[in-house]
C-alpha cells in the first residue's frame, strides 16, 4: 500500500514503534503505533447539520520490569515527546507492585494476508458523501418524509511491535451510510457498510428507509405481553452479541461471572443454532491480528446449540494453558469477539412471516442494556418499524415496544432463520423466528 | 498558541468563511486500577490536537488534525472549508446563523486544593490496594476492583468574532466496586456508585474525601448478602431513590430530552429525538410542584462545570422545570437562534477532533425539605432502591427502565428485607409527577458522570447532576422474568 495522507503507512509505523523499542528500558517492552483518517458527513430534516474530518496519530508503549508494568501514550510522534512517553511509562513500572497475574508477552507470528484497505473509500471525498446523502435525502423528499443520518468513510492503521521481536501491520478502510427516515407518525431504517464505499449502494439505503416508513404510519398501541417474534438481522445481531459477551470470554468462565461456568461441552440453546467467531473472514470486518498482535482464529463458540470454545487473550490462555486464539488487546475487558457470524437458516424472509400466527416483527432496537449478565437478560426498546403480524401476513404497525428478555431463552427457543445473513454492526445474521419473546412495557410512538 | 489561531481564522476568511474559530486542546490524563489484589494497569496519557469548525454559505464544515503547526493548522482550516462547501450542496431553505455572541477575552481555571498530579502513584497504588484487601477479605466476592483517575484539560478557543478564551480544567474520580457470584447468581456493589465512581472539578481532596477504606468491607458484604437476598417481586408501589440512582433518572430523562439539537432531530438517526417539542415550551407539565430542575455551570467542583462553552458563550445557570413546568432547552449558539433565543452556553465538544454540541452542564434536581428517614416513614409500603446497574429509555426518552445493584422493601414506615435485581419503569412526565418527596439539602449531593455519550463520531461528555433521595408514587418495579 502506497503512503497516504493521514496515514504512517507500514514503513513508517515500523520505524516509529523501532525506536520506541530502542529508548525503552524494559525487560520487555510493547508498542502500538496508531494512524487514522475519519470523515462524517451527518445530515437530519433533509439537510448536512454536521461535516467533520479527523487525522490523527498516536503511540501507546507498555515497559515491563519483571512482573511490572508501565504504560503511557502521547498522540504527538516527534522525538522528544516519545522519549518522554517511554520514560513516563518505565517511571510507572518502577513505581508498580507486582502483578501476579503477568505471564508474558506474545512473541513473533506469521499472519493471514487479508485485503481490507480499499482507494475507493480512502478516496471518497466530501462532494462524494453529499452526493449520496442527496440520494437518500431527495428520496425521503419526494414522499414528504424527513431523512437523518450519517455517511462516514474512514482508514486506520496499526502496528504492533515487541521485545521479543514481534512485528504486525495493518490498514484498513471502511465504510458506513444508514439512514432514519420519518414521518411526523412513523419511520423507518436502512443502512449499508462495507470495506469498499463502492459496494455501499445510497439507493438501495434510501429504498429500504422510506419503504419501511411508508409501512410505518400511524402505529396503533397494543398490550405488552408475550409474543412470537421475526427479528430482522440488526435486531439479532445485537441479543448475540450479549449472548457472546456475557458468555465466551475465558476470563468471564474463570472469574464465575458466565453463565457457561460448568457447562461448557453441554446443549444449551436448538439445535439450529450455530455461532463462530472469524477474524479473517470478509464477509465481516477482518483483521489478521489482535491488538496483542496474536493471529486471528475461527473459534466456533456455539455448533447446533452445544456451547464449544471459549475466547482467549494472551494472558487468559497462558493462565489456563491454552493457546491465545486472538481475541485479546482489551485490557480489564477480557478477550471479546469481533467478528461474529451466525449459521443461516433454510427461509426466506417471507416464510418467516408467513409462518407466525400472531406475532411482532423487529425492526431492530434501541438503547440496550444488560441487567443480567448470568442470565443473559436484556432491556431495551424497539425502533424504527415494529409491526404486527396475524395470520401469517403483516397487518399493522405498532407502536414500540420494550423488552426484557434472556439470550439465552432466545436461542434456546430460536426455531428458523433466513437462509440469507447479512452484515450488522459487528455480526453477519440471518433474520430469526422465535415462537416466545417477553415484551414488558409500551410507549406512546 | 495565538499566532496559530490567527493563522487559522485567517486562512478561513480568506477562502471565504463567514464564520470560523478553532479550538487548540491538550489533555492529560492519568489513571490507576486495581483487581484482585493486583494493578490491573496503571498508565498515563496525552493527547493534543487542534480543530477548526467555519461557515461557508449558510453551512458548517470541520476538520482536525494531531499536528499542531503552522502548516497543519493552514492545512486543516483549508479542508474545513472544501468540507463546508459540500454540506452548501445539501442545505435546507435557510442558511444556519448563529445567536449573538459578544466577543470574549478571558481566561478560566477550576479550582482544587490537591493536584492530583503531583500524589505519589505509590499513595494512589496503597489505598485502592487495602480497599481491594478489605473486599476480599469475605470469601464470597470473586472480584474486588478499584480506580482512581485524574485528567487535565488546557484549552484555547478563539473565534473570528474576537473572542480569545483559555481554559484549564483537573477533574479527580474514584470508585470501588465487589462482585460475588455463586451458583447462576452475580451481585454487584459499588462505593461512592457505579460506572468507576464518582467525579469532580476537584483535586485529591475528593478522593480523600470520599473515604473508600471506611466503605470496602460493607460494599463486600452487601454484594455477598444479595446472592442470597429476595428477588424484588413485580409490583405497582411506592418508589424511594437513593441519590445516586436518581442520578441516572435525571439524567435519562430529563438532561437529555431538553437538549435543543436532539428536540430539532439532529440525533434521530442515532441517540433518537425528544418527546419535548418546541410546542410544550412553557406550558408543559413536566413533574409536580415539587419538581425543579436547574442546568447550572457555574457550580464549583461540578464535573460538568466550566468557565465558557466551546463556543466562547459564559457559563450560565438556567432553570428548565420550575415547579413542575417546563421552562427552558440547553442551547448553543445554532440552535437557540431557531428559537429566537440567545445560547445558555452548553455547546460542548470532547475534545479537539469533535465538534461542540449540546450537552448537559450540571443538570439538578432542587432539594426539598424532607429527610430520607422521614419519606421511608412516611410510606406504608414500597421499595428503596439504591445505585444504579443498568438503563435504557426509548429514543423520545419517554419510556424507561433502571435497574439497581441493591433494594429494600419498605413496610409500615420501616425498611425491611434485602431484595435483589430490582428494577422499575414508566413514562418520563408520569414518573416525575408522581414525585410526592424529596430530602433537602442536606442530603444533596453532586455526582459527577463522565462518559455521557452523545453524538456520531462518539462524544462522551463529563456532566454533574445534583440530587437528594426522593419519593415517586405507584411505579411498576421488578420487570421481567426473573425465576
Amino acid at each position: 500500500m502506497a503512503v497516504r495522507k493521514g496515514l504512517l503507512g507500514k514503513e513508517e509505523a515500523l520505524k516509529v514503534a523501532e525506536k520506541v523499542l530502542s529508548m525503552s528500558p524494559g525487560e520487555l517492552t510493547e508498542v502500538s503505533v496508531r494512524g487514522g483518517v475519519s470523515n462524517l458527513t451527518r445530515f437530519s430534516d433533509n439537510y448536512i447539520h454536521q461535516n467533520v474530518s479527523e487525522s490523527g496519530q498516536g503511540v501507546t508503549v507498555k515497559v515491563i520490569f519483571g512482573k511490572k508494568i508501565g504504560t503511557a501514550s502521547t498522540n504527538s510522534l516527534d522525538g522528544d515527546s516519545i522519549k518522554e512517553t517511554v520514560d513516563t511509562a518505565a517511571r510507572i513500572a518502577q513505581l508498580q507492585k507486582p502483578n501476579d497475574e503477568f505471564n508474558g508477552i506474545p512473541g513473533p507470528a506469521t499472519y493471514h494476508d487479508v485485503k481490507t484497505f480499499f482507494d475507493s473509500t480512502f478516496d471518497f471525498s466530501p462532494m462524494d458523501r453529499a452526493k449520496a446523502v442527496k440520494v437518500v435525502v431527495d428520496a425521503a423528499t419526494a414522499k414528504g418524509f424527513k431523512a437523518a443520518g450519517a455517511y462516514t468513510s474512514a482508514a486506520n492503521e496499526v502496528c504492533l511491535a515487541n521485545s521479543l521481536g514481534l512485528r504486525a501491520y495493518h490498514a484498513s478502510t471502511t465504510g458506513n451510510l444508514r439512514t432514519v427516515v420519518m414521518s411526523g407518525t412513523g419511520s423507518g431504517y436502512g443502512d449499508a457498510s462495507a470495506m469498499d464505499v463502492a459496494q455501499i449502494c445510497p439507493h438501495g439505503v434510501a429504498t429500504t428507509a422510506v419503504e419501511k416508513c411508508e409501512m410505518n404510519q400511524n402505529p396503533v398501541s397494543i398490550p405488552a405481553g408475550e409474543y412470537e417474534v421475526v427479528m430482522e438481522p440488526h435486531a439479532v445481531a445485537e441479543m448475540v452479541g450479549y449472548l457472546v459477551r456475557a458468555g465466551f470470554s475465558a476470563q468471564a468462565v474463570s472469574e464465575g461471572r458466565s453463565f457457561l461456568v460448568g457447562k461448557l461441552g453441554q446443549k444449551l440453546f436448538a439445535g439450529m443454532f450455530s455461532v463462530w467467531d472469524d477474524g479473517l473472514d470478509p464477509r465481516g470486518f477482518p483483521m489478521p491480528f489482535d491488538m496483542e498482535g496474536v493471529p486471528k482464529q475461527k473459534v466456533v463458540l456455539v455448533e447446533n446449540g452445544v456451547a464449544k470454545e471459549l475466547l482467549y487473550d494472551f494472558r487468559t490462555a497462558r493462565k489456563e494453558g491454552k493457546q491465545p486464539t486472538g481475541h485479546g488487546g482489551f485490557g480489564g475487558w477480557g478477550p471479546m469477539a469481533a467478528n461474529m457470524f451466525m449459521a443461516p437458516g433454510q427461509a426466506t424472509m417471507e416464510d418467516l412471516i408467513k409462518n407466525t400466527r400472531r406475532g411482532i416483527l423487529i425492526t431492530r432496537f434501541h438503547y440496550t442494556n444488560m441487567a443480567h449478565p448470568m442470565r443473559v437478560l436484556v432491556t431495551g426498546m424497539t425502533r424504527d418499524g415494529t409491526f404486527l403480524i396475524e395470520d401469517g401476513k403483516i397487518t399493522k404497525p405498532v407502536k414500540n415496544l420494550r423488552f426484557t428478555e434472556s439470550a439465552l431463552r432466545v436461542f434456546g427457543i430460536v426455531d428458523d432463520a433466513t437462509k440469507e445473513a447479512v452484515r450488522a454492526g459487528r455480526a453477519v445474521v440471518p433474520a430469526i423466528h422465535v415462537p416466545a419473546f417477553s415484551f414488558t412495557g409500551v410507549t406512546e410512538f | 498558541m495565538k499566532e496559530l489561531t490567527v493563522l487559522a481564522l485567517e486562512k478561513a476568511k480568506r477562502l471565504g468563511a463567514s464564520y470560523a474559530d478553532i479550538r487548540i486542546v491538550d489533555k492529560k490524563q492519568e489513571s490507576v486500577r486495581t483487581k484482585n489484589g493486583n494493578v490491573e494497569s496503571m498508565g498515563s496519557s496525552r493527547s493534543k490536537g487542534f480543530g477548526v469548525r467555519v461557515l461557508y454559505n449558510g453551512a458548517w464544515g470541520f476538520s482536525s488534525s494531531s499536528m499542531v503547526r503552522p502548516d497543519e493548522v493552514e492545512r486543516v482550516a483549508e479542508e474545513a472549508v472544501v468540507i463546508a462547501k459540500a454540506s452548501a450542496t445539501v442545505k435546507r431553505d435557510r442558511d444556519i446563523v448563529l445567536a449573538p455572541q459578544k466577543p470574549i477575552v478571558a481566561r478560566w481555571e477550576s479550582k482544587l486544593e490537591i493536584d492530583p498530579f503531583e500524589v505519589k502513584a505509590e499513595d494512589k497504588i496503597k489505598l485502592l490496594l487495602e480497599a481491594d484487601r478489605l473486599m476480599r477479605g469475605n470469601k464470597g466476592v470473586r472480584v474486588a476492583s478499584g480506580g482512581i483517575s485524574a485528567l487535565r484539560e488546557e484549552k484555547v478557543f478563539a473565534s473570528t468574532e474576537g473572542s480569545y478564551i483559555e481554559q484549564v480544567k483537573t477533574e479527580t474520580g474514584a470508585g470501588i466496586e465487589a462482585t460475588a457470584a455463586d451458583k447462576g447468581e452475580l451481585q454487584r456493589r459499588s462505593y461512592p456508585t457505579s460506572a468507576g465512581g464518582d467525579f469532580a472539578s476537584k483535586g485529591y481532596e475528593l478522593v480523600d474525601s470520599q473515604k473508600l477504606l471506611d466503605h470496602a468491607e460493607r460494599v463486600s458484604n452487601e454484594a455477598v448478602a444479595l446472592l442470597s437476598a429476595k428477588q424484588c417481586p413485580p409490583l405497582t408501589t411506592d418508589l424511594v431513590l437513593d441519590g445516586s440512582q436518581l442520578t441516572l433518572q435525571v439524567h435519562e430523562s430529563c438532561g437529555h430530552p431538553i437538549e435543543l439539537d436532539r428536540v430539532f432531530g439532529q440525533e434521530a438517526a442515532y441517540a433518537g429525538t425528544s418527546f419535548l417539542t418546541p410546542e410544550k415550551l412553557g406550558s408543559f407539565r413536566y413533574g409536580s410542584l415539587n419538581v425543579s430542575i436547574v442546568a447550572d455551570a457555574t457550580i464549583p467542583g461540578g464535573l460538568g462545570s466550566f468557565g465558557y462553552d466551546d463556543e466562547g458563550v459564559p457559563a450560565q445557570r438556567t432553570v428548565i422545570i420550575d415547579r413542575g413546568m417546563f421552562r427552558n432547552y440547553l442551547t448553543s449558539r445554532e440552535t437557540a437562534q431557531e428559537l429566537g433565543q440567545v445560547s445558555n452556553g452548553t455547546a460542548r465538544a470532547d475534545g479537539w477532533n469533535r465538534i461542540p454540541i449540546i450537552r448537559m452542564t450540571n443538570i439538578s434536581l432542587e432539594p426539598g425539605d424532607w429527610t430520607l428517614d422521614e419519606i421511608i416513614k412516611d410510606t406504608k409500603e414500597g421499595v428503596y432502591m439504591l445505585t444504579n446497574k443498568s438503563w435504557s429509555i426509548d429514543d423520545k426518552r419517554l419510556n424507561f427502565q433502571f435497574g439497581v445493584e441493591m433494594a429494600y422493601e419498605i413496610k409500615d414506615g420501616a425498611l425491611g428485607s434485602m431484595m435483589k435485581n430490582a428494577n422499575y419503569t414508566g413514562i418520563t412526565y408520569e414518573f416525575w409527577r408522581s414525585c410526592d418527596a424529596i430530602a433537602s439539602k442536606k442530603e444533596w449531593h453532586l455526582w459527577g458522570l463522565p462518559n455521557c455519550g452523545k453524538g456520531e463520531p462518539g462524544q462522551a461528555a463529563h456532566v454533574g447532576h445534583g440530587t437528594a433521595p426522593a419519593r415517586f408514587r405507584k411505579v411498576k418495579v421488578g420487570v421481567g422474568k426473573w425465576q
